[in-house]
This record gives structure tokens, C-alpha cells and sequence, in this order.
């Protein structure tokens, strides 16, 4: 399993396959239109309405329709003009925004939540049922609930990316802190370290790797759960693009959009796995 | 009194031989319910002297010296040090551990660091540096300061640990098993070290170990602990070896032969028909006291 693999190799291989997919979704496109639309769905025709009628051919454009368009959307990413137009990158800034908010206000709560129950055995498990009965919920389910309490649409997508990235972080951080060896905290206590010091400069640093994880599965959820909830809220954000751009029958756009959602997750998990490199130790 | 006893710092008062302790462990015992691990544990440890305990495993050895460092607690009995009860954990007694515990996150530096700055809490980052630099100087390990726990050796990362126990500047340094987990040519090297810091500081010292040579090296005095349960110490040896010692020159030294085979006689077999309850006439506040390298250059 663990055998070398030349990178060079790798990324010829994932570039053939890219070619091979690609060429065959467009080839599969520009073919003669088969027999009439009976392929397609009834329903979507429909849809369709007037694109159906204009010669019957499917809405899903070729990868080179869609390289066109991207060209498109990202030569003016950040243009606004009006609330229903505005461009794709203003889109992905206002949902990183609330990713951003959310998972910062989980982090708040969770690191020194975290830290106490991994401390007091007690406290683990006076809140262990709470946490182990919201931590399945959807964090969709919360939005109802937000909606009526926090009358904002935008606040409350803030309240469920905060609401699903807060168990993982608590977890982490809480086994991280239960987990610190004992010899540490043997060491920190015959040095009179305190518990603020020893919080700080034994138990934080030991249990920083733990932590990082647990934040790492957070933004991965968050940037999950973000594009769900713009589509239930509307308004801003890459999710409501998404519906939008379903509503506009826009495919091609619509497979843009799943391409940098998925970029943008990248990122993000990349960005705190450089952290998480920067506070990892090893024995 | 034979003269090997001199050239270190000792206090002694009383007519009856006692010292007067820095360090005075009075009845302590360690109960489970339905277990007693050991009890009736007296002995002192005088100032600037250097004590070993001896005895196998699960006769309560650590956790006494876990009482000593205040990581822990006794079921029974008291330990004062110059007259007042422990509580806690102190400055006042550095713990050499048996697994190294360096931070693995810090630089070797960073870990002495760490304890100068406990010490000298007023002290800026740079001076405690500086002051953990010397004390890494002292093992050797300067120009290894810069190192994770990771890039050292296990001789390296003791030496660590030693420098770091020794940096706080104890009134007592304790040591459980320092060397074990270490290969023979670095655990020699690393007891010399040890014996050549002990003697500049005139640092009291309490040490656990299992290795007989380890404890001839460096004790004044060495505990002999009947296994457990209901452990107690049977017997204490004065080690009359005069100093200073070298492990080379150790076995060529007179009396260190019936010095040696009397507590490895006591390992292999009289710690095992010793267990139990204590002979009849055994006083547990004073165990018999030996000196088995002076009665051979005496006969």
C-alpha cells in the first residue's frame, strides 16, 4: 500500500483520466441529437420550455461550453449589479464570510469548553449526553428554529455553520486535553507552573495536533453545510448561486460553481492543515 | 566512623545517631483497600547527602518518591522537609523522571527554559535562555540546544532532564530510576555526570534504582526495601567507599566486593524470606544499619 508512486507518474495518470472524461462527456454531446427528445425527460422538457422547442437538444453543456463560461464568470468575478447579478467570486466571499463567522464563534466556545471538560472528569460527563444527543442533528434543523429566534437569514447560516462546526472541535479539544501525559503535568507541577501557565505552555501545546484535527473536520462540515444553507435562505452566498443558477437552468454554471466549491474546500483545508503542520510534535 | 565518610558536607546532631534530616519521611504507608503496598517506611535524608532506595518492583518504591516530589499522597505518616509538612509539589524538590518527560514540542533549550522561567518568574525569555544555556552546558548538550526531544539520543535527552532538575536549583533532587531505559556505556557516562553535579553542588539527593553498581557509585547511604506487599525497609547500608569514585575504578576499590554481594544478597533472596511482618525486635524507625565494606578491610 505504502509503496512510492513517482508523482510524476500520478499526475500523468489523473491528467489522462481528466482528458478521457472529458473527451468523452464531450463527444457524447456533439453527437447527432438521437431520436428526438424521447430521451429526454418528459418533465424537464417541460422546463426547459422554449429550449426544447428550439431543436429538442439537452440543456448539460460540452466541457468546452463550460471552459467558455468560466472564462467568463472569472473575468469579472467581483461585479455587482443589482441583487440577482452579481459576480461568482462576491458569492464565494459571502459564504467564506459566514464560514468564517461561524467557525470563529465556534472556536470561541468550543477551545475553552473543550479544555474544561477534558480537564474535569465530572464535567465530561455531566455534558457527555447533551453533547452525544445534538451532535447527530443536522445542522439544517437547526435553521427553522434559528430563523424564528434570530429573525436574520444571514445571521442564522452563521448560527448552523457555528452549530456544526462546534462537536468536532469540542470533541478534539476535549480528548486533546484529557490525553496530555501525565508526566508533562507531573513536570509542570514539581516547577510550580500554575494552572494558567500550565494550561498555556503544557496542556495547549500538547494538545494542539488533537485540537487542529477536530478544527480540520469543522471547516470541511461548515464549507459542507454552507452551501445547503444559502440554498434554504437565499440571497447572498455560493449556495444560493447554485439555486439560482438551477432556477436560470444554467448547467453550465452550476458545474462551474461545483468545481470551486470544491476548490475553495481544498483550500480551506489545506490552509489549517499548514497549521496543523506548523503545531505538530512528535516523540 | 571510617574516613571515606568525609570530604562531603554532612550534618549530624543527636546522640543517638540520627541525622538531623532535610528531609525526614516519618511512618508513611500506602493502603488499598484490602492491600497495604508498604508501611512503617521511616528514614531521613541529611543535608547534602545522597541516599538510594534498592528493592524490585511493586514494593512502592516510585510512589515514595512520588510522595517525596508531592505528586502524591501518603495513606499514613508524614514527610517533612527542615521541620514543616509537605504539601504538594515544590521548586524546593526537582524530579529527574524515569521517562526523560521533555517537552517534545520545545527545543532542548526551550525545555530548560521553561524551568529557569518557573524559577525566576521576573526573569525576561532571553535571560532565561541564557541561564538554560549555561545549565545545558554543564551536560554537554550545548550545541545541541537547538534540538527537539525527537533529533536527541536517549542519553541526550536525560542529560536534558538533568540539566533542567538541576537549572531550578533544588534543595533536594529526586530521581526515579534516571538511567534505566538506557543502553550500559551511556547509563555509565550519565551516573558520572550525575555524581561529578551532585558533589559541586553539594546537592542532597534521594534516588531510586535497581541497579546494585548505580547505588555503590553515588550513595552515602543505601535503603534496602523488602518486597511488597506490606513492604518496609529491612536494612540500611552506610556505603563507606571513599570518594571521590569512578565506575572504572569502582570494583578495584577494597571492600567493594562484600559491599556488593551483600545487597545483591539481599535482591536475590533475603528481600524475598524478609517480606512480610517485620522479625520480632525490629524497629521500623531504625532499621538495622550495615557498613559491609568496612567489615572486610576490618577482618
Amino acid at each position: 500500500m505504502a509503496r512510492d508512486v513517482s508523482p510524476w507518474k500520478a499526475a500523468l495518470l489523473s491528467l489522462a483520466l481528466l482528458a478521457l472524461l472529458l473527451g468523452a462527456w464531450e463527444l457524447a454531446l456533439s453527437g447527432p441529437a438521437g431520436p428526438g427528445g424521447a430521451a429526454m425527460d418528459p418533465e424537464y422538457a417541460a422546463l426547459l420550455g422554449q429550449a426544447a422547442q428550439a431543436g429538442g437538444q439537452t440543456a448539460m453543456p460540452a466541457p468546452s461550453a463550460i471552459l467558455a463560461r468560466l472564462v467568463e464568470l472569472l473575468a469579472d468575478p467581483f461585479h455587482r449589479r443589482g441583487t440577482n447579478d452579481q459576480g461568482i467570486g462576491i458569492q464565494i466571499a459571502y459564504s467564506l464570510w459566514r464560514v468564517a463567522a461561524g467557525f470563529g464563534l465556534a472556536m470561541v466556545v468550543a477551545i475553552p469548553l473543550g479544555f474544561l471538560i477534558g480537564m474535569s472528569p465530572l464535567l465530561n460527563a455531566a455534558l457527555n449526553p447533551f453533547i452525544q444527543v445534538l451532535r447527530p442533528v443536522s445542522p439544517l434543523a437547526w435553521m427553522p428554529l434559528a430563523l424564528y429566534t434570530i429573525k436574520d437569514s444571514s445571521i442564522s447560516s452563521v448560527f448552523v455553520i457555528f452549530i456544526c462546526s462546534v462537536w468536532p472541535m469540542l470533541l478534539n479539544t476535549a480528548f486533546g486535553v484529557a490525553s496530555v501525559r501525565r508526566e508533562w503535568l507531573n513536570v509542570a507541577a514539581t516547577l510550580e507552573a500554575g494552572s494558567w501557565k500550565t494550561a498555556m505552555r503544557v496542556i495547549l501545546p500538547a494538545a494542539a495536533p488533537t485540537i487542529l484535527t477536530g478544527m480540520r473536520i469543522s471547516i470541511g462540515i461548515a464549507w459542507l453545510v454552507i452551501v445547503a444553507a444559502e440554498m434554504l435562505v437565499g440571497g447572498t452566498g455560493i449556495g444560493y448561486w447554485v439555486w439560482n443558477q438551477w432556477n436560470n437552468l444554467s448547467i453550465a454554471d452550476i458545474v462551474i460553481a461545483i468545481l470551486l466549491i470544491g476548490v475553495v474546500g481544498l483550500l480551506l483545508d489545506r490552509l489549517l492543515g499548514w497549521v496543523a503542520g506548523r503545531v505538530a510534535w512528535q516523540e | 566512623m571510617s574516613a571515606g565518610l568525609e570530604g562531603r558536607p554532612r550534618s549530624r546532631n543527636g546522640h543517638d545517631g540520627r541525622e538531623a534530616g532535610m528531609i525526614s519521611v516519618e511512618g508513611i504507608a500506602r493502603r488499598f483497600p484490602g492491600l497495604t503496598v508498604f508501611e512503617d517506611v521511616w528514614f531521613t535524608v541529611a543535608r547534602g547527602e545522597f541516599v538510594c532506595l534498592v528493592g524490585h518492583s511493586g514494593c512502592g518504591k516510585t510512589t515514595i518518591l512520588n510522595i517525596l516530589a508531592g505528586l502524591d499522597g501518603a495513606s499514613e505518616g508524614v514527610v517533612l522537609m527542615e521541620g514543616r509538612e509537605l504539601s504538594g509539589p515544590s521548586l524546593d524538590r526537582a524530579v529527574i523522571f524515569q521517562g526523560h518527560a521533555l517537552m517534545p514540542w520545545l527545543s532542548a533549550l526551550d525545555n530548560v527554559a521553561f524551568a529557569v522561567g518557573c524559577r525566576h518568574p521576573r526573569l525576561s525569555r532571553a535571560e532565561a535562555r541564557a541561564r538554560a544555556k549555561v545549565a545545558l552546558e554543564k551536560v554537554g548538550l550545548a550545541a545541541a540546544a537547538g534540538r527537539k526531544p525527537a533529533q536527541l539520543s536517549g542519553g541526550m535527552k536525560q542529560r536534558v532532564g538533568i540539566a533542567r532538575a538541576f537549572a531550578v536549583e533544588p534543595k533536594l533532587l529526586l530521581m526515579d530510576e534516571p538511567f534505566s531505559a538506557l543502553d550500559a556505556l551511556t547509563r555509565g557516562a550519565l551516573q558520572e555526570e550525575v555524581s561529578r553535579l551532585v558533589t559541586e553542588a553539594g546537592q542532597t539527593a534521594f534516588m531510586i534504582t535497581h541497579d546494585v553498581d548505580e547505588a555503590i557509585l553515588l550513595a552515602d547511604r543505601i535503603l534496602l526495601m523488602t518486597n511488597g506487599p506490606q513492604a518496609r525497609i529491612a536494612e540500611v547500608i552506610e556505603n563507606t567507599l571513599p570518594r571521590p569514585r569512578t565506575r572504572a575504578g569502582l570494583h578495584h576499590m577494597p571492600g567493594y566486593h562484600p559491599l556488593r554481594d551483600h545487597i545483591m544478597d539481599f535482591l536475590v533472596t533475603r528481600s524475598r524470606t524478609l517480606a512480610g511482618p517485620p522479625p520480632p525486635g525490629h524497629d521500623p524507625r531504625r532499621p538495622p544499619v550495615v557498613r559491609p565494606a568496612l567489615e572486610e578491610t576490618h577482618a
